[in-house]
């Protein structure tokens, strides 16, 4: 095919690092005008392949051609003056300058070698119009939420480079109505001929917007296809190379038969979460749905200590307990893994073992330390378990990728022999086979006895491990779905449903 | 009102209110004489603090300014007794000094990726060693041009004055301001302060940026050491210990988040302003005990960080809530 | 065990070279520096009289060590240490006991530390600049209680603890090798350690996992007072008074530079108290080292800002990333394992 059918073309791009050959050989192609998605599971050689593209990392091998002509970025800067910008999933943006500086940082309009502000904002406003957002451009990026600094981002982006935006995992922290208004403007931009590549972990977003799909697994190229040919299941196989057969299908208890344990009454905390209703029995796994900010997150916080709780009480057994603090809640065998596993989930320097043992020895209390035969115990013991992959239980967990992570907070919390654990998006940003891992181990663990509150966003995974179903909108728990109800198309309508009533 | 200008807001009052107390009391406060005493007094302090303003925007500390600010006076003292170079030619020899010496730290930080505390830790011995190899004995400066100097003011109605190194710190200030909010570099100042690594991603040269900004910072302590030595006619290699201090005081007073990325350079003045305000009234009333200086200056910093984690606090509930 | 040790002996490793290399140039300058002699049951010789004059940053280090593992730092010691000679001058010339004043000292330097503690824990204030408001009003207090004077005493029970001797050593290695043992076993026999790192590294996934974060901050913190209390009382009896202007005076910054050059990261998490202990060691070294060499005074700023930046340049990530390169067994390690994130 000719080159000038693609607006960038990388051949047989090469990438070692000592020990591993991060990327094979790979060719990828974008076209003017599409939406690509590039896909993988992690490790696959996605953030290598795009970091090639960006500069950021120097390939060992193969060409890059833009527009028809061979580049070679030398580093990020350069790949967007060369026309290549990037938006990643965190807000590359600094949140204490303006709206206006962010967009002109580096380039602000000067005159007699001074910033000239006012032309500054005025331009900026002027960009911005072109993306629907009609903003106060003085004010700190702060003040604005992640949605409206992602479309900020990608303004600057694309006002910067203007033939190729690589956007990596956007929409990993946006809720429905925003991955809408984000889409919106992808179109858009496509069809001002932009190639535009779209790493993501959502499936239903590769379907929904882009136009041909390029998977890669283990450094090497597995295929380009159009999105329209290739079907869900064939996708998933291309990605992870094994038939994964029944992708997360369960075999659910229709309906917990188990004790009721747990007990919440009117319990909330002003600005929060409202007061709301719960009961959880043992063996029982409740999922939370409901779209980012009404108040799923903030539920399992509350239930942790996180937060103390401003009205209500808390029932373990017929017995008014008081959960005001992590270490209160721990002391009735509560667990819980957070959303954000990077800032309050693994301590990053530490080893598998000391991540793995941290609750435990906590709760124990720092004069009984845990001796150091019995920590090494434990650690083997989860490695093994949840098929925790690492060199050793010595190496920092930092080193360590998110799924293997995300199993080992889960292993520091069953080393404490919880009795209701709290799972706040427990899936979020890890590969298929992990992700499959994980819910197989709810399941497990439901079966044995424990109960589980498990938060997500993704609605066809809670369909398949909860028995029962929180809706939650606006800061407060709307509707509850339980038994046969639990269907992906039941939790979509109870959501889509209250949506409609909020102002937006 | 933006969030952003509170802490500056309350430093303006504090500083007004603080005055007004001290005037109520002594009412010979208001006089011109005192604000021009104020001035003078501060000067080299708060030419100082406009540098370490910087420095704290982005993100760093620098401890050598006190030590740069007595090397200095020492090299001045000692080229002028020794040579019969005229002090302009002498000005710009040290001024160049510091600035390299500034931009040298600045380099060291970012290159080997080593933290701005130690760096310039080692700097400040470094220079105040300097110092001592020049001279360790207090070392008068009489040459005419000093007086000359010294003998231009500005007069005030009142009987105030304000002095060329009093004038020269508000013209610093000026352009500080300007520097901080109308060129690149200003805001390249603010973005590091918002994360080297975003600022680093959005094209702003870090390395650049961090070697100007120390050598800036050196610049003004050298232009703080030629006032210095102005204010006192001498040098000595064991002056100006702890101006650091006094400086990052000044800055944190003023408003500016010790973290970098929020702060102004006029806050600083302010903050200088309010520290000569608490010398100048244990001055008038003459029964305090100096040791009250420190005492009160501590505290004053003490209730101003909390002010900073009072409005944090207020203003992330109200997020919160809407 | 053996395992253990040769852990222990590669992680000092680069402290102990380098104190070897600095004791070595100076006994090439100064031939007399091993010589040791023993004199009314006491120990003397410039090794000793680096272990001796060492004895504050020593133990500042050691509490500095705890507090910079938890990821903070403590600016105010200098000034505590200021306080805490006042007080126990203070209290001994108006007739306390020996055992009385050493309390009320040492209950002194907790209250500081606890004042820092709660700022940075309760409050959540950036430990640097919570700290440093005592820094900046700790002197005044001092001067407060000395009334502006150097308050001399001439109790010899206290002055025997600036220059007194024990089992031949100087009362002040004596107390800083005890004290700085007990910290030790203390922070590693216990898991006080491990979640003082945990904390260091990240403080709200600490939390979240039931660690009582609060506690111990401010335990660091009240360590770090306690240390400076000692230390404070060492120095007032060495001179056998109290000078609230220049007692303590910038050795917080040896005191961190103690830490630093022991390896401990600013950034918080891992820490070795024998690291740091080696580190104030090697400063002082360089002090009495340059002294003895006989190089005029003036120089001695210099020399040691120099050999300083040589030690941390050494540390610094971009070194260690080049002896990685020439090293490849260990590099590859590295970068693999950075691939595979």
């Amino acid at each position: 095919m000719q080159t000038s059918d693609y607006i960038l073309s990388a051949v047989r791009v090469e990438k070692g690092f000592p020990g591993t050959k991060a990327l094979d050989k790979v060719d990828f192609h974008l076209r003017r005008g599409e939406v690509h998605a590039l896909l993988g599971e992690n490790g696959a050689g996605k953030s290598t392949l795009i970091k090639c593209l960006t500069g950021a990392y120097r390939r060992d091998g193969g060409t890059i051609m833009l527009d028809g002509a061979q580049v070679d970025p030398r580093d990020t800067f350069d790949a967007q003056r060369l026309g290549i910008g990037t938006v990643y999933q965190e807000v590359n943006l600094l949140p204490n300058l303006t709206v206006a500086e962010n967009l002109f940082l580096g380039r602000q309009p000067r005159r007699f070698g001074m910033i000239d502000v006012r032309a500054m904002n005025r331009r900026a406003r002027d960009l911005l119009a072109d993306y629907e957002l009609d903003l106060d451009v003085t004010r700190d990026l702060a003040s604005y939420p992640v949605a409206i600094q992602q479309v900020i981002a990608i303004a600057r982006a694309v006002d910067l480079s203007g033939k190729v935006l690589i956007l990596d995992e956007p929409t990993a922290s946006l809720d429905a109505h925003e991955v809408a208004m984000l889409f919106r403007i992808v179109r858009r931009l496509k069809a001002r001929g932009l190639g535009i590549i779209f790493v993501t972990h959502f499936l239903e977003q590769v379907y929904e917007i882009s136009d041909r799909i390029t998977i890669l697994r283990n450094g090497q190229l597995v295929g380009t296809r159009e999105t329209a040919d290739l079907d869900r299941r064939e996708l998933i196989t291309m990605m992870i190379g094994r038939e994964l057969a029944a992708e997360i299908h369960s075999t659910r208890a229709e309906t917990a038969e188990g004790a009721l344990r747990y007990r919440f009454r009117n319990y909330g905390r002003k600005g929060r979460i409202d007061p709301f209703n719960l009961d959880v029995r043992a063996g029982e796994v409740v999922g939370m749905a409901g779209l980012l900010g009404s108040g799923r997150t903030e539920t399992a916080e509350l239930l942790f200590g996180v937060y103390r709780a401003d009205s209500g009480t808390a029932e373990i057994d017929d017995r008014a307990v008081d959960l005001s603090s992590p270490r209160a809640a721990i002391h009735h065998k509560f667990g819980f893994c957070p959303e954000d596993r990077k800032t309050s989930g693994i301590v990053g320097d530490l080893s598998v073992r000391e991540n793995i043992v941290l609750a435990l020895q906590a709760r124990r209390g720092w004069t009984r330390p845990i001796a150091r035969a019995e920590q090494n115990r434990l650690a083997d013991h989860y490695i093994r378990m949840l098929d925790i992959r690492t060199a050793d239980r010595e190496k920092p967990i930092k080193l360590l990728s998110g799924g293997n992570q995300q199993k080992a907070i889960l292993a520091r919390w069953l080393a404490t022999e919880p009795e209701f654990l709290i799972l706040d998006e427990p899936t979020r940003g890890i590969d298929v086979g992990a992700h499959a891992e994980i819910v197989k181990l709810i399941e497990s663990l439901r079966e044995k006895g424990m109960s589980l509150l498990v938060v997500s966003s993704e609605i066809e995974e809670l369909v398949a491990y909860s028995t029962r179903i929180v809706v939650l909108r606006d800061r407060a728990h709307v509707a509850e779905l339980d038994g046969q109800r639990i269907t992906a198309h039941q939790i979509v309508e109870a959501i889509a449903a209250t949506n409609e009533r909020r102002p937006s | 009102m933006k969030q952003k200008y509170l802490p500056l807001t309350a430093t303006i009052l504090i500083f007004l209110l603080g005055y007004a107390l001290c005037a109520a009391q002594y009412p010979n406060m208001l006089s011109t004489r005192v604000i021009g005493n104020l001035l003078t007094d501060n000067a080299f302090l708060g030419i100082a603090a406009v540098g370490m303003t910087f420095v704290i925007l982005s993100g760093g500390i620098d401890l050598s300014i006190g030590s740069v600010i007595a090397f200095t006076g020492v090299f001045l003292a000692v080229v002028l007794e020794h040579t019969s170079l005229h002090p302009l030619v002498a000005f710009v020899t040290v001024l160049g000094i510091a600035t390299l010496f500034g931009a040298a730290m600045g380099a060291i930080i970012h290159y080997l990726e080593m933290p701005p505390f130690i760096v310039t830790l080692a700097g400040m011995f470094l220079a105040r060693g300097m110092a001592f190899v020049l001279s360790i004995d207090s070392i008068p400066i009489k040459h005419p041009f000093y007086a000359t100097l010294k003998g231009l003011y500005f007069k005030l109605p009142g009987g105030g004055r304000i002095t060329l190194i009093g004038g020269l710190m508000l013209l610093v200030f000026a352009i500080g301001i300007l520097i901080a909010h109308r060129t690149r570099f200003g805001t390249n100042v603010y973005a590091l302060g918002g994360g080297t690594a975003t600022a680093r991603l959005m094209g702003v040269p870090v390395a650049a940026t961090t070697i100007r900004i120390y050598a800036l910072s050196g610049l003004l302590a050298g232009l703080s050491g030629i006032v210095f030595s102005l204010y006192t006619s001498a040098g000595y290699s064991l002056a100006a210990v702890g101006v650091e201090l006094d400086a990052i005081t000044a800055v944190v007073i003023g408003g500016t988040l010790l973290t970098g990325g929020a702060g102004f350079v006029a806050g600083t003045l302010f903050g200088i302003f309010i520290q000569g305000l608490i010398q100048t009234y244990i001055t008038f009333d003459g029964s305090l005990s100096s040791w009250w200086t420190k005492i009160l200056i501590g505290l004053l910093l003490f209730a101003f960080i909390l002010l900073q984690k009072g409005i944090i606090y207020v203003s992330h509930h109200r997020q919160q809530r809407a | 065990m053996t395992a253990t040790i040769r852990l222990y002996v590669n992680r000092l490793l680069p402290q102990l070279i380098a104190l070897a290399v600095i004791v070595a140039a100076v006994s090439l300058v100064f031939p007399g520096f091993f010589h040791l002699e023993i004199q009314n049951g006491r120990l003397y010789g410039s090794l000793v009289d680096i272990l001796n004059r060492g004895a504050p940053v020593v133990l500042l280090a050691i509490g500095m060590t705890v507090v910079i593992a938890t990821k903070g730092i403590d600016l105010s010691v200098g000034a505590v240490m200021a306080i805490c000679g006042a007080t126990a001058a203070s209290a001994i010339t108006s007739g306390h006991s020996l055992a009385e004043t050493l309390l009320i000292t040492l209950a002194v330097g907790a209250l500081c530390g606890l004042w820092n503690g709660v700022l940075v824990a309760v409050l959540d204030i950036q430990p640097i600049i919570a700290t440093l408001v005592l820094m900046v009003a700790g002197r005044g207090i001092a001067q407060l209680i000395t009334e502006g004077a150097i308050l001399t005493f001439n109790h010899p029970g206290l002055i025997f603890i600036g220059s007194g001797s024990f089992a031949g050593l100087p009362m002040p290695v004596v107390i800083w090798l005890v004290f700085g043992a007990l910290v030790a076993v203390l922070v590693r026999r216990t898991a006080l350690g491990m979640l003082i790192e945990a904390i260091g590294v990240n403080r709200q996934a600490s939390t979240l996992s039931g660690v009582l974060t609060p506690v111990l901050l401010i335990a660091a913190y009240v360590l770090s007072g306690v240390c400076a209390a000692i230390a404070g009382i060492i120095a007032a009896a060495d001179i056998r008074g109290a000078d609230a202007n220049n007692a303590g005076l910038w050795l917080e910054l040896d005191a961190i530079l103690a830490v630093v050059v022991g390896g401990t990261s600013l950034l918080g998490g891992r820490f070795s108290i024998a690291a740091s202990v080696l580190g104030a060691i090697i400063i002082q070294a360089i002090n009495t080292g340059i002294l003895l060499s006989g190089f005029p005074p003036e120089y001695n700023l210099i020399i040691k800002a120099a050999i300083i930046v040589f030690i941390l340049v050494l540390q610094s990530p971009r070194c260690r990333a080049a002896f990685a390169f020439l090293m490849p067994a260990r590099g590859a390690n590295k970068t693999t394992e950075r691939a595979a994130k």
